[in-house]
């Protein structure tokens, strides 16, 4: 064995320090996470009641249920347009489109969508759908969530297609199928769970936007169940609302709180779904 | 050029020569090769001719004037160096290439006479009449069964009990039915490295092809997979055609009735194997398959 020298322990020195530095950074970010988390549970527990989920909201206090209905029927909305299109366009981009301009160019649309500020989203879904209908609805909020969801749902599409080897479509085509056939039975077979982990991700996401719903749903007070042609209550609003021209009702700020736990557990709900789809996938 | 090849004929196989002219049969002669090699062994129908073949990957001309016939019912190997252009070749043969743009195939190549390249030949119908089995394993990420049903399906109805009767026939016939008949829903990834080239072997016969491509079947497979597919290929050549590209030509020596040997593009030597091994016509054979390059 070697003796230790001055190189050796210069390289353990290092070793040390940036591995001090990189678990300093972690625990640094993790310890907000968890105060942001502790501080919903703590302050939204005391409100949650069963009342919360069945009363709708008013003035006076009562509850969230419409507003849960209402972002719950707007996400699953935007979520289902939001895959087909996003799907059908990922799958034309991995499989079809290659490096002509074409595809480069709505690739390089899509990156800029992708992190394009989701107000300006709403502002956009505000000019096409909402001033030519007259009025805020339903509608125009599953078409803002589904603009949003769509670059996601393209980008984990295309990048999971990418992942299914070459020689697996060149196996199938070499047994006769068609084109179309070798992407729906044999690509969409090995890349399904990311797909699905892209589209959970980013249902999770929308769930909780609140900009582009202030120009599109707008929000209401009353129970709305299927009723898309008029102002949709949703739990991001509400929660908004509640947090500040309301806030000097003691009640509205409680459950304000309560809504924020209620849309994070949602959405830590729908990322552990994710991880455990992802994983099913790498284990085969 | 090829002229080494087309100048002296008296290395073809008496088969090959005799059908340059007439149309083969469609019937499939079933004829046995009982181990030892002789001249009458080679000489069967002929099941593919190359007349004249070029092959361009965009600029690159990467086959060059080939000319051959492979037999019915025999395993014929191409062996030759990196880069000399056998993959390529193979994959004329099913036309593979279609699927990649800027590709051009020009001469003529024939499957019981019949031009594959001709527009009007459905090239599914023809990958139907012609598998290929690839260098890597590639089986589908579904279960074993539905890896298999998956090609029969493109052909052909059958009632749930006949699909699993082809399953197994298929399985049977590429010596995996008893290491997988309990694992049939499992996923075709979760076998072994050789289970799984078996398993491709099996999804290519299943739907009844008359010539199996092998594409390096056993460069990714321990000597033991190496074996079974090796054996595999003896057993299947009483049925099919089999055309094999090897690196190893321990593999075409063992394996293989007709080998030809390419290089830079071009088929320098095409004959009988135990010809070819033992006292090559051409100069570049024989520093190839005495090891001085390769």
């Amino acid at each position: 064995m070697r003796n230790e020298n001055s190189v050796y322990r210069r390289r353990r020195l290092i070793n040390r320090s940036i591995m001090t530095l990189c678990v300093s950074a972690a625990v640094f970010g993790i310890v907000w996470l968890l105060l942001i988390l502790f501080t919903l549970v703590w302050q939204g527990t005391t409100a949650l009641s069963l009342e919360v989920f069945t009363e709708r909201t008013r003035m006076s206090g009562g509850g969230l249920g419409n507003a849960i209905i209402g972002s719950l029927i707007m996400t699953v909305g935007g979520t289902v347009v939001g895959t087909i299109v996003g799907i059908a366009a990922g799958t034309w981009l991995a499989e079809y489109g290659g490096r002509s301009r074409l595809a480069t160019v709505i690739r390089f649309i899509n990156d800029v969508l992708l992190s394009a500020p989701s107000i300006i989203i709403g502002l956009f879904i505000y000019a096409v759908v909402v001033l030519p209908m007259g009025r805020f609805s339903g509608w125009a909020g599953i078409a803002a969530l589904a603009v949003i969801i769509i670059p996601v749902v393209i980008r984990s599409t295309e990048d999971m297609l990418k992942l299914v080897p070459n020689t697996l479509r060149e196996a199938a085509s070499a047994l006769g199928a068609h084109r179309w056939w070798v992407v729906v039975r044999v690509c969409y077979s090995g890349a399904r769970a990311g797909i699905i982990t892209g589209v959970l991700l980013g249902c999770a996401r929308i769930s909780g936007e609140t900009a582009p719903l202030i120009f599109t749903s707008l929000n209401s007070n009353q129970w709305n169940f299927f009723n898309l042609g008029s102002e949709m209550p949703n739990l991001p609003m509400t929660l908004y609302q509640n947090m500040t021209i309301n806030s000097f009702i003691p009640r509205q700020v409680e459950l304000a709180w309560a809504g924020a736990l209620i849309l994070t557990a949602a959405i830590l709900i729908l990322n552990i779904i994710a991880r455990i789809v992802s994983r099913e996938s790498n284990k085969r | 050029m090829s002229s080494s090849n087309l100048n002296d004929e008296s290395n073809l196989p008496a088969g090959a020569q005799a059908t340059a002219g007439e149309r083969p049969t469609i019937a499939k002669p079933r004829l046995r090769s009982p181990g030892g090699e002789t001249t009458a062994d080679v000489a069967t129908q002929a099941k593919l001719e190359v007349e004249g073949l070029n092959f361009y990957y965009g600029q690159f001309h990467a086959l060059k004037d080939i000319s051959m016939t492979v037999p019915a019912n025999r395993v014929t190997a191409f062996i030759g160096p990196s880069g000399c252009g056998k993959s390529t070749l193979l994959r004329c043969f099913n036309r593979i290439h279609d699927l990649y743009p800027g590709m051009r195939t020009e001469g003529k190549l024939l499957l019981d006479g019949q031009d594959i390249n001709d527009g009007k030949v459905d090239v599914n119908l023809l990958r139907a009449r012609i598998g290929m089995v690839f260098q890597r394993p590639t089986p589908f990420p579904m279960s074993v069964f539905d890896n298999i049903a998956f090609g029969v399906k493109l052909y052909e109805r059958l009632s749930a009990r006949e699909m699993a009767e082809r399953v197994e026939w298929a399985l049977r016939k590429a010596a995996l039915w008893d290491e997988v008949k309990d694992k049939l829903r499992q996923s075709g990834q979760a076998l072994s490295g050789g289970q799984q080239q078996r398993l491709c072997i099996a999804r290519s016969i299943a739907i009844k092809p008359e010539v199996i491509l092998l594409d390096e079947p056993t460069s990714a497979l321990d000597p033991i997979s190496t074996g079974y597919i090796e054996d595999l290929v003896n057993e299947l050549k009483q049925d099919y055609t089999i055309v094999i590209v090897t690196h190893n030509m321990q593999q075409a020596a063992r394996v293989s009735d007709m080998t030809a040997f390419m290089y830079l593009g071009e088929l320098i030597e095409y004959d009988r194997t135990s010809k070819i091994f033992t006292q090559p016509g051409n100069k570049r054979t024989e520093d190839y398959i005495t090891g001085r390059y390769g």
